[in-house]
């Protein structure tokens, strides 16, 4: 699997990738910063994800809404913010690929004479909104900040949510957001990807006209916390306005692409994909003691974490689903999988894979995957390398990992029940109140 | 700094339009009446396919709501000799994706793989949508799980909202219920009725398979017509009913609210019965729709959500269906604002009616997006299938995605506010709330709304 492209470094350090796809008559302007909620400080919370809304403000050659040229010329936009990294995206037709660019390159040379106290207000208030509308008014939405401020210590930057804590929102200034904006959204900390429609001269060069003149800005120090280790079980109580039990059984493991990071989401499919996978068979299908079961591999770069998530059915509590998921973990801990559950594994990944080509743009497209490789491994071809840790896995490397990672003396237990009927969570669970 | 190379006193202007090429549908019918169409999509290893069978919600009978959408469900597990879990295993062993969609007017079933497991996977989809073992056991586990997740639905505002909308504004019609029917009918719901709905919906006369794929037309129409030549209808079967004409419901009070006490956010939904999707009026509405609330540059999520701060985020959307689908603008507001969010929202709907219609600018603006972003839904196999499904579901002409861009483009100001007088009714809209009702209702009254009936949902 290749992904042809070339990569320019600018002198002022911005990278720039093109690939060529001639299918349809669209390109895809991919802009990572590789800055996100990890390189925020306790009490300042959710800049990052803020500065994905305030990106749409105006700049200042275009001081009103971002969106209307771009959709006016038959683009489609996002962006998204994680703890690693933000990504901004617009997939255009092949004539308007200089409106983007000049968008894009606008909104990163001249962001900030144009942000005013009254969008960044206004913006606060947007953020608050979506974050009532995704965490506090969605049932079980509180659960993971519960949980990750378990998982991680105070000074270690996945302690927090990406949307940030309100307090920290609603107490920032727009001095703190100005110099937050000036040591993390520049050429030397970004990565440009374009895609589709385009030759790779004419690319490069209108890379070059367009953001060849932006200052480099300061250098950005990675960020390298110390590893997390949990020194015992921690069980955790939420109560909420839940109809049925959830239990949350979260585990410390290998960051994106480290060793084991594949063979973790190859477990995670083995465990939970489809009616025959472990977990869903034997919860779900056979006993019929959960609604549902799912379980996923967290890659973030800097470490990861491991999830396993089950709701129970009415009339169970979670005592017994954490019994019957024990000991599935303990019987796939002692004997791997099988190898045709592994294949099956595999070769859903490599489909998945393959399905994720077919958009030059967009979330997860080639574009994004282009610096995404670039940005954490500093190879935008990395397309090739990335299969193979799915193709290469073994059972005993999926059963070493079970053993070596999902240690029941070391992991977060998040009980979360109907308010007043902390009777069903797991036993001796400690009642937190997230904020 | 340098001198900046790039001229920033204005945006530039963009270059001449490219040329697209839509996707040529070659049409075939097997002698068993299954219509047969494919795409020839280059490029990648993969192919997508999707079983149309013209029958959703709509045809659910009016006591079991929800039974289209469980017989959908029922499918893939055990079909063609195969149990549940070897079908899943079967499924996953060649990496496929299967993915099954009940919505008003129909059901699909689409399974995207990669090309070299294409005959595989053909065997596959046959076996489950013609040979589903549709055992009385896993009808009961089925059925069992539904019911839970329905329980669990209802502390998700969204849903709740939906729910409460779709039966306020189409009373008895089959448009009133959402295609996951109701507890109670559900939990009313048998083995055998599940098998007479697969066995006189399911007809191959009515149904039509569309593969898009890297493979050339003929072999693409091979595989499929040796997977589906074994498919026979069942004695008995009838055509796709057409959907019922609309009886307006009968409603106590415009204004409902779902509650949820304490809500930090109120979920809303406002709206009224719209437009069929054969509506000669159609890209009159698109353009409409755009101006009004269909994008993040319309009017009312710039005054909800960049002017005001009330909400995350606010849409408006005709759902175009075979019959009339509602026309609704759904967002999700702070509690305190709620009040002002529906006056404001109705402010919008009700000005581009008349004080301030459309403006050349701004139907410009919607005319080029909703044109030139056209070609971008072409992308994937699965984008073109889905295009497809739509000519076939809506019997719509051949020329349809040609059709598109002259269409839309022909669409005036004054076609604009035509059709915002003909379509948006501000007086008979429906607004549903769900929210906490002590701080609301009172707030809604004070703006001058009716006062608010308590509805729950099943």
């Amino acid at each position: 699997m290749t992904i042809p492209f070339t990569r320019q470094v600018l002198d002022n350090g911005l990278n720039v990738i093109v690939h060529e796809d001639h299918r349809c008559p669209i390109v895809a302007v991919n802009l990572w910063y590789h800055v996100g909620s990890k390189n925020e400080v306790p009490g300042r919370t959710g800049f990052a994800h803020l500065f994905e809304h305030l990106m749409f403000e105006g700049s200042k050659h275009h001081d009103k809404g971002y969106f209307q040229p771009l959709q006016e010329a038959g683009g489609l936009l996002n962006g998204s913010t994680n703890a690693d990294r933000t990504n901004y995206w617009e997939v255009v037709p092949t004539n308007a690929i200089d409106v983007a660019l000049w968008m894009e390159s606008d909104r990163m040379a001249y962001l900030l004479p144009a942000l005013t106290q009254a969008k960044f207000e206004n913006q606060c208030e947007v953020v608050l909104n979506e974050r009532r509308q995704n965490y506090e008014n969605r049932p079980y939405g509180l659960a993971p900040m519960a949980i990750l401020a378990a998982l991680f210590p105070p000074d270690h930057p996945y302690h927090w949510l990406t949307i940030g804590v309100p307090d920290d929102l609603r107490a920032a200034t727009l001095d703190e957001v100005h110099r937050f904006f000036a040591a993390y959204y520049h050429p030397r900390n970004a990565s440009l990807a374009l895609a589709g429609d385009i030759d790779q001269a004419g690319a490069l060069e209108l890379a070059c006209r367009y953001f060849g003149d932006v200052p480099p800005g300061p250098e950005v120090a990675p960020v390298h916390p110390p590893a997390a280790r949990l020194g015992s079980e921690i069980r955790l109580l939420l109560e909420d306005r839940v109809e049925l039990p959830r239990v949350y059984l979260t585990w410390h493991t290998p960051g994106l692409f480290q060793q084991d990071d594949a063979e973790m989401d190859l477990l995670a499919d083995v465990l939970t994909s489809g009616k025959s996978s472990r977990l869903y068979r034997s919860l779900v299908y056979e006993q019929r003691i959960a609604t549902e079961v799912a379980a996923i591999q967290n890659s973030r770069e800097a470490a990861g974490f491991f999830q396993i998530i089950a709701t129970a059915a009415p009339g169970r509590n979670l005592c017994d689903l954490l019994a019957a998921i024990d000991a599935e973990l303990a019987k796939i801990g002692a004997e791997g999988p099988t190898a045709d559950e592994l294949e099956r594994a595999k070769v859903q990944f490599e489909a998945q894979f393959i399905f994720g080509l077919q958009n030059v743009g967009g979330f997860g497209g080639k574009s994004d995957q282009l610096n995404a490789y670039n940005v954490f491994l500093g190879d935008p071809g990395w397309f090739g390398h990335d299969l193979a840790r799915y193709s290469e896995a073994t059972t005993e490397g999926l059963r070493a990992a079970v053993r070596r990672y999902l240690d029941p003396a070391a992991r977060v237990i998040a009980s979360v029940v109907p308010r007043g009927r902390a009777d069903l969570a797991v036993s001796d669970s400690g009642p937190v109140v997230p904020s | 700094m340098n001198v900046d190379r790039v001229d920033r006193s204005r945006l530039p202007e963009p270059g001449p339009e490219p040329t697209f090429r839509f996707p040529q549908i070659a049409r075939r019918t097997l002698p068993n009446g299954l219509r047969v169409w494919t795409v020839e999509h280059r490029g990648l290893p993969v192919i997508a396919l999707i079983a149309l069978v013209p029958a959703g919600a709509s045809s659910d009978p009016a006591d079991r709501p929800g039974l289209a959408a469980l017989t959908a469900d029922m499918l893939d597990e055990g079909a063609g000799g195969r149990s549940a879990l070897e079908l899943q295993e079967a499924i996953g062993r060649i990496g496929a994706s299967l993915d099954t969609e009940v919505g008003s007017d129909a059901t699909m079933i689409t399974l995207a793989m990669l090309s070299r497991f294409t005959d595989r996977g053909l065997v596959l989809l046959s076996d489950i949508l013609t040979r589903p073992s549709l055992d009385e056991h896993e009808f009961t586990r089925l059925r069992e799980l539904r019911v839970n997740r329905l329980t669990q639905l209802r502390d998700v505002p969204p849903s709740l909202a939906d729910r409460a909308f779709s039966r306020l504004l189409f009373g008895t019609h089959p448009y009133a219920h959402l295609p996951m029917g109701t507890e109670p009918s559900l939990r009313a719901m048998t083995h055998d009725e599940v098998c007479a709905f697969h066995h006189r919906s399911y007809d191959p006369a009515c149904a039509t398979i569309i593969a898009v794929g890297d493979f050339s037309h003929a072999e693409m129409e091979q595989a499929v017509g040796t997977a589906f030549a074994g498919w026979t209808a069942a004695p008995g079967t009838a055509t796709a009913a057409a959907v019922p004409a609309l009886v307006p419901p009968v409603v106590g009070s415009r204004v409902a609210i779902v509650a949820r006490a304490g809500a930090p956010q109120s979920e809303l939904r406002i709206g009224q019965v719209g437009a069929e999707r054969t509506t000669r009026d159609y890209h009159a509405l698109l353009v409409l729709n755009s101006v009004l609330g269909g994008q993040f540059v319309s009017r009312i999520n710039m005054n909800l959500r960049e002017h005001k701060g009330y909400t995350y985020g606010a849409r408006t959307t005709f759902d175009f269906r075979r019959g009339r689908g509602p026309f609704l603008l759904q967002t999700s507001v702070h509690t305190q604002a709620t009040a002002a969010a529906v006056r404001e929202s109705f402010k919008e709907m009700s000005a581009i009616r008349d004080e301030r219609p459309a403006t050349p600018d701004e139907v410009q603006m919607a005319r080029a997006s909703l044109t030139r972003g056209f070609p971008r839904s072409f992308e994937t196999s699965e984008q073109v299938a889905r295009a497809v499904a739509q000519l076939a579901l809506y019997d719509l002409p051949d020329d349809s995605f040609e059709e598109f861009v002259p269409c839309v483009n022909a669409t005036s100001e004054d076609e604009v506010t035509r059709v915002a007088n003909v379509y948006l009714q501000p007086a008979e809209m429906i607004t549903v709330v769900v929210g906490d009702p002590d701080v609301v209702a009172p707030a809604l009254q004070a703006e001058g709304f009716p006062e608010p009936v308590l509805v729950t949902v099943e």
